[in-house]
């Protein structure tokens, strides 16, 4: 195969097709539409099932019947969207079936805007909808991972029965970048001993969520968590640059982790030993890679999209070691490589602390560049 | 006919029914509508192909009772989830069981999103005013002065509105091929409901798309009857409002003969 | 090496067009290539604009605050984007129906009566490839015979019949090539 200059939405949409996607149902949201007009054509040429839903709502429980059959099955959507699915989502997990979404972040909260934003992290990562349930979530940075990661969010969530979501933002979405697609897969012809396809020649199969009983409701609490151990055990990925002899690194995912790599480059074009370390894996986190990190650099600089909802999940892991500082641009914003930069150059001067929160120092110097804020 | 003359077994389950004792109250007309849907889908032979939607109401534990694989989708929902078995199935029989709270409440967008596209799905839809799960509170189909546990003075239409007659308003839609209302409380309407349920399904088996019966049911302990004063009141107070008929019957379904 | 070019200007003036060609033909030459175009409400205001960034390098960062160089379409586009031009970089300018002057003397001008010369060639649709042409002679990443091959792949169907005076109107722009400083 060749490389293709590919739009991040379609190559998401043709990649699934290939890694033998059988049904999709969703709803037309900016900015991901472009995945539910892709698949609107090409999945009927293909003999597959294509739905436009009524709703999200519609869609993710289009979804979770699709997958109680046990075929392969996937919805997308954007952040005001996602909200509308999360009851879905903890059906889903609750009744154990692998189903996977993309979550093309815009800007929010509320109805926002449809610029570019990672403002999901929480509610993707940390559940969302109710319940102990743990969503399998990765992050590319550009159109090959995506496509690469929409094959893998379908392997690990059949693999454990689980939820798996690809997170990516407006950015990604919308651009376009050489990748190679994978080669056209042949659709699943045999189905798990879980599928309900009609009970011929066996007992019936039930997909519930429900457990009336609590002790039998605990006993899915813990089998749900004990899978999701060895998901953290065995799945972790992670991306680092320029980290071996780095004194600081940069911490941030997706399109902003690659604005940071820009920034990165800038810095030791300057002279800044400073790295990159980009999880891949949002959900399992790199716990310990960022705690051995924390071990050895003197500041680790968080960068998102968002106001800092990462940055708990980082601060969590370095446990006061290093100084850890925060920028972000919330509300629909990329941030710009010179100004990570600067903040590269306020850390690699010594300005950085241990003492209170980096959402706090960063919020003061955000208001003090926007009086009017 | 000298069937009744002899000592034999005249009745047992169909093989569509487990062996489970429902928690349906006494006198409360789910059980019939399980029954009838069971004894259609054994005649057809449909149990190796059956899947069942279950939805959140009484009916949540449905699929205990049918011998048959089953699914259960959140509240409201259980449209949209046939939809995804069926789509991803389509020689397999699919239908939602739902009550009145559930499809005609939080599940209203769903149930008409379902009918208006003619998905190919059969629909049980059991009517009995009021959300009896949670303990008999006001549901769109609560009769005007009807007293609920959320209506305690009568559902005052000035501020509560009017009931949904949900199967005249499915019928106005082009996509539904077969719609319409049967009664559960006495023998001459439970054997109307049986073969209108027997159409709906055959509807589906031949792929004419959207099939709903609509069951007028009891619910004696959330009403404060008796089981003999709920059908009576089933009879004189529910049939008014919500007349037994047939609402959409699209000219392909005369083919069909029961 | 790493270039940015940012294209601006209304909707309909084949914009996002001579962005993509950019991103092909670097593509076909092996670079790093990324193209971001502006979607939802700005496009539906009428204007639009892509930022394509080409590099001999892994791309960070698929937009950026000062690119090397912008090429604007029409009015308004010039108003929004003149400040950001990278100093010392290139600002290519479609003077037929931009009414002023640039007033930066930090970086180089070239201005191209585009409009005037698509229509001299027989359609105006072919403005975007008179101001490519011209973006091209003074940014020598990649030929319009480059370009002209990915016309040949790119252009729908109906527009083939073009492909002889969407290259001339790329010769016609590559002769605005600024005199070195």
């Amino acid at each position: 195969m060749t490389k293709q200059l590919l739009k991040g939405n379609v190559a998401i949409a043709e990649a699934a097709v290939r890694y033998g996607l059988q049904a999709y149902f969703g709803y037309p949201i900016t900015p991901q539409t472009e995945l539910l007009e892709y698949l609107s054509k090409r999945m009927p040429e293909l003999g597959r099932v294509f739905v436009q839903a009524e709703s999200e709502l519609g869609a993710v429980n289009m979804v979770y019947g699709a997958a109680c059959t046990g075929a392969r099955v996937m919805s997308s959507s954007s952040s005001p969207g996602v909200s509308l699915m999360l009851e879905g989502l903890s059906y889903i997990a609750g009744t154990e079936l692998p189903a996977v979404f993309v979550d093309v972040m815009r800007g929010g909260p509320g109805l926002g805007n449809i610029a570019p934003s990672q403002q999901d992290y929480n509610q993707i990562v940390h559940g969302g909808g109710h319940g102990d349930y743990y969503p399998i979530v990765l992050a590319p940075a550009n159109i090959q991972e995506a496509i690469d990661y929409i094959g893998l969010a379908f392997t690990l969530a059949e693999k454990y029965r689980s939820l798996a979501i690809l997170l990516i933002d407006g950015c990604l979405g919308q651009m376009m970048e050489p990748a190679e697609l994978p080669e056209m897969q042949p659709v699943r012809t045999v189905y798990p001993a879980w599928a309900a396809r009609g009970a011929a020649g066996r007992e019936p199969i039930i997909h519930t969520s429900i457990y009336l009983n609590p002790l039998d409701q605990e006993k899915t609490n813990l089998r749900i968590l004990s899978r999701w151990r060895e998901v953290q055990a065995k799945e972790i990925r992670f991306r680092g640059y320029y980290l071996d002899d780095a004194k600081y690194a940069i911490i941030a995912f997706g399109t902003a982790g690659r604005v940071a790599l820009s920034a990165v480059r800038a810095a030791r074009n300057a002279g800044i030993k400073v790295g990159m370390f980009r999880p891949i894996t949002l959900a399992p986190f790199p716990a310990q890679a960022i705690r051995e990190l924390s071990e050895r650099l003197e500041g680790i600089l968080v960068v998102e999209m968002n106001s800092g909802q990462m940055l708990e999940d980082v601060l969590a892991n370095t446990h006061n070691r290093a100084a850890v500082e925060f920028y972000g641009r919330p509300g629909g914003n990329i941030p710009l490589a010179d100004d990570i930069l600067t903040e590269i150059k306020r850390i690699a001067q010594g300005k950085s602390t241990l003492n209170g929160h980096p959402r706090d120092r960063w919020v003061d110097r955000m208001l003090a560049a926007n009086p009017g804020a | 006919m000298d069937e009744f003359s002899k000592e034999t077994l005249v009745y047992e389950r169909p093989n569509t029914l487990t062996d489970f004792t429902t928690h349906y109250c006494p006198g409360c007309t789910h059980g019939i509508a399980h029954r009838l849907t069971a004894e259609v889908l054994e005649e057809m032979n449909a149990r190796e192909r059956a899947v069942g939607v279950a939805s959140v109401g009484c009916s949540v534990f449905a699929y205990n009772y049918f011998n048959f694989d089953f699914v259960q989708a959140p509240h409201g929902r259980a449209p949209a989830m046939a939809t995804g078995v069926k789509r991803l199935l389509p020689d397999r029989i699919v239908f939602t069981y739902q009550g009145d709270g559930d499809l005609a409440s939080i599940g209203m967008s769903e149930i008409v999103a379902a009918a208006a596209r003619g998905e190919n799905i059969t629909v049980v839809f059991i009517n009995n005013t009021n959300y009896g799960m949670t303990g008999g509170q006001m549901a769109p189909t609560t009769l005007p002065g009807q007293v609920t546990t959320s209506s305690p003075h009568g559902r005052d239409v000035e501020t509560a509105g009017f009931p949904i007659r949900v199967s005249e308003m499915l019928s106005t839609l082009d996509g539904a091929t077969y719609v319409v209302r049967r009664s559960l409380h006495d023998p001459k309407n439970i054997r109307m409901a049986k073969k209108a349920l027997r159409i709906a399904f055959t509807v589906q088996e031949r792929g004419l798309g959207f099939s709903m019966v609509e069951l007028l049911s009891t619910c004696p302990t959330n009403w404060g009857m008796t089981p003999m004063e709920s059908l009576h009141w089933v009879e004189t107070k529910m049939i008014p409002y919500y007349p037994v008929g047939d609402y959409k019957v699209a000219p392909v379904v005369a083919e069909i003969k029961v | 090496m790493q270039v940015e070019i940012m294209i601006a200007g209304f909707g309909g003036q084949g914009v996002l067009f001579a962005g993509q060609l950019l991103a092909y033909a670097a593509m076909n030459k092996d670079y790093h290539v990324t193209w971001y175009p502006s979607y939802g409400p700005e496009m539906r205001g009428g204007t639009a604009n892509c930022t394509v960034i080409i590099a001999d390098e892994e791309i960070g960062a698929p937009v950026v605050g000062y690119p090397q160089v912008i090429m604007v379409m029409n009015r308004p586009s010039l108003d929004k984007y003149e400040g950001i031009v990278k100093p010392g970089g290139f600002l290519i300018v479609n003077t037929s129906i931009i009414d002023r002057a640039v007033e930066r003397k930090d970086i180089q001008v070239i201005n191209v009566p585009a409009n005037q010369i698509a229509e001299k060639i027989g359609d105006k649709r072919m403005t975007n490839m008179v101001m490519l042409g011209a973006l091209l002679a003074n940014l020598p990443l990649l030929s319009n015979e480059e370009i002209a091959a990915e016309l040949r792949t790119h252009l729908p169907q109906r527009h083939q019949n073009l492909i002889g005076a969407n290259i001339q109107a790329l010769e016609e722009g590559a002769r605005f090539q600024q005199e070195p400083a």
